[in-house]
């Protein structure tokens, strides 16, 4: 007994240092968007401000349109998960309830679909954009993403689950088939659209690499290109500004962590599913 | 005639509901990666207005030059560092979670959101909060090893440090994810096989690990280490936000020589046979997985 309440401390101690250290990036990055310049910049570097500049956050807002980058990332995620809703419900449904002859074809393509990183193909998108004259508009950040693989997977995965009577049912009821994915079959699978929902927004919200391929036009930024822009025009003298930036781009994911953990982190785990 | 004309429209049907989704997967998947392919196999550069078809020239000079060939080892490098590093802290961390849930578990629940928090944050927001923490001179970092009289270095800007301070960051930014995978595997682990073990003599924590844990936790771990691989073969918010690739391409790693290459010196025929060595690591990963899976039967 004495061991296992000398491990129980031990242990607890461990976790709470590796969280304090884990913690440590977060600590620092808001110390510092508090904190007024004669204060960072200083050979006596305190943890905490002494007086607690909160006009970093206001200059971060006025100085770069941080407002637009947040818009500009609402925009694009709600456009993604849209396109992606809208073609891989249906699609899913099709290959998880339906009997067609292209369906082993298809559901191989979904599997086969896992297997390709977005960085692979990049490069072609790129091309096809550019000569579509499509290029630094909403349409070249959402485009590319208007389906995804990994949803048509989860989704038939969830759907095939579901009891063939019920959907019968349905269509003896004189429901047409888009009926019955939109009103049947999605309400009912919940938990994989939002689980889904939240691994799509994560990844968009995050992905530096496509914008930055595909926009140098700053009014379309997305956040984290947006923050960017704003560290490289200051070129590195207003830190406390841009660590207040950098805390407004990134608190919208934070807060909806925090706010629906569990549904957040089975979301971003069920997205580990794709290789 | 009736049976045809509902054939027909069945279809139809399901054309109309798969059809969109199968459209954009070519569109998107299939025919960009035989596109990448192929000019990878030429001379193209954008906006050229012809190409030659040039064999392997293209991933000869990648093998030949200095830069491509240290974008490959950088890259492994990382991955090499990151996922035995991010397995171990990871699986310490849910272990102790998980132990703490039997007599605390909001305190565990409390810890759990504390290292899942990275997973969560906007990269890119803290690869600029981990500069501020590593800054060399007005860093937290630095300032304490200097007032503990070490040496201070220089995380971004000494060629033979920066991999190693960008996979610091990697592994920061995994542990959390994959602790919560190990979460899910530690709560099926039934207890009976913990009671068993201790009539067997296993009565300390690390004889129950190497007797229980570990191999009840194989198959997880595998998985972990499949997806802590690939996801560190795309490193690229960290590189692209601190380093973009330097000092002197000291931190040159796949995906971003493909972007660089590609979209900042527009050499596209180069780039694509990047992408394609890039693509081609990360399925053997996949393959290698596959194979693993299969061979491996746990517990019997």
């Amino acid at each position: 007994m004495r061991q296992g309440i000398l491990i129980r401390v031990a242990s607890t101690i461990a976790l709470l240092l590796g969280a304090a250290l884990v913690l440590l990036p977060f600590f620092w990055m808001i110390s510092i968007s508090l904190k007024p310049p004669d204060e960072i910049f200083t050979r006596h570097v305190s943890l905490l401000p002494d007086r607690i500049a909160w006009e970093n956050y206001a200059i971060a807002v006025t100085s770069v349109p941080l407002g637009r980058f947040l818009m500009n990332g609402v925009i694009v995620c709600s456009g993604i998960l849209f396109f992606q809703m809208l073609f891989s419900v249906p699609c899913a449904y099709a290959l998880a309830q339906r009997q067609f002859k292209a369906r082993v074809v298809i559901f191989g393509m979904v599997l086969a679909g896992l297997l390709v990183p977005f960085h692979v193909t990049a490069i072609p998108i790129f091309l096809g954009l550019a000569k579509l004259r499509l290029l630094d508009s909403y349409t070249a950040l959402i485009l590319p993403f208007a389906t995804s693989v990994f949803g048509i997977f989860l989704f038939r995965q969830f759907f095939a689950r579901m009891p063939k009577s019920l959907f019968d049912a349905a269509r003896v009821d004189g429901l047409s088939e888009g009926a019955i994915v939109w009103r049947i079959a999605l309400p009912l699978s919940w938990p994989a659209a939002t689980a889904f929902a939240i691994f799509s927004v994560t990844a968009h919200w995050n992905d530096l690499f496509w914008p930055l391929i595909a926009t140098s036009d700053p009014a379309i930024a997305t956040p984290p290109r947006g923050i960017l822009y704003f560290r490289d025009e200051e070129a590195g003298t207003d830190l406390g500004p841009l660590m207040a930036g950098a805390m407004i781009i990134t608190a919208p994911l934070i807060l909806l962590f925090l706010f629906a953990q569990r549904t957040f982190i089975r979301g971003v785990a069920t997205g580990g599913l794709r290789g | 005639m009736f049976n045809l004309s509902r054939k027909s429209r069945e279809a139809l049907t399901d054309m109309m509901l798969a059809g969109p989704a199968t459209l954009a997967m070519g569109m998107l998947i299939f025919i960009p990666v035989i596109i990448v392919a192929f000019l990878s196999f030429t001379d193209y550069q954008m906006g050229a207005k012809t190409l030659r078809w040039v064999g392997v020239d293209n991933y000869a000079t990648l093998i030949s030059d200095p830069i491509g060939r240290r974008a490959i080892v950088n890259t492994l490098l990382y991955v090499a560092i990151v996922v035995p590093f991010s397995i171990a802290l990871s699986l310490l961390v849910a272990i102790g979670l998980h132990g703490m849930a039997d007599w605390s578990p909001s305190f565990s629940k409390a810890l759990r959101a504390a290292y899942f928090l990275p997973v969560a944050a906007t990269l890119v927001a803290m690869a600029l909060a981990w500069q501020m923490l590593l800054h060399p001179s007005i860093g937290l970092i630095n300032m304490a090893l200097i007032h503990v009289g070490l040496p201070a270095p220089a995380w971004f800007s000494d060629r033979g440090l920066v991999m190693y301070t960008l996979a610091l960051i990697g592994i920061w930014q995994s542990v959390g994810y994959n602790m919560v995978l190990f979460l899910a595997g530690l709560a099926v682990i039934p207890q009976h096989l913990y009671d068993a073990a201790e009539v067997d003599g296993a009565v300390t924590v690390w004889d129950r690990f190497w007797t229980v844990t570990w191999p009840m936790l194989g198959p997880t771990t595998l998985f972990v280490a499949v997806i802590t691989a690939t996801n560190a073969f795309r490193v690229f918010e960290t590189v692209a936000t601190l380093t973009r690739g330097g000092p002197a391409f000291a931190s040159d790693t796949l995906v971003y020589a493909l972007y660089r290459e590609g979209f900042v010196y527009f050499k596209v025929s180069y780039a694509s046979a990047i992408t394609i060595v890039f693509f081609v690591f990360v399925c053997t990963l996949t393959i290698v997985q596959y194979r693993v899976l299969q061979k491996r039967v746990h517990y019997t």
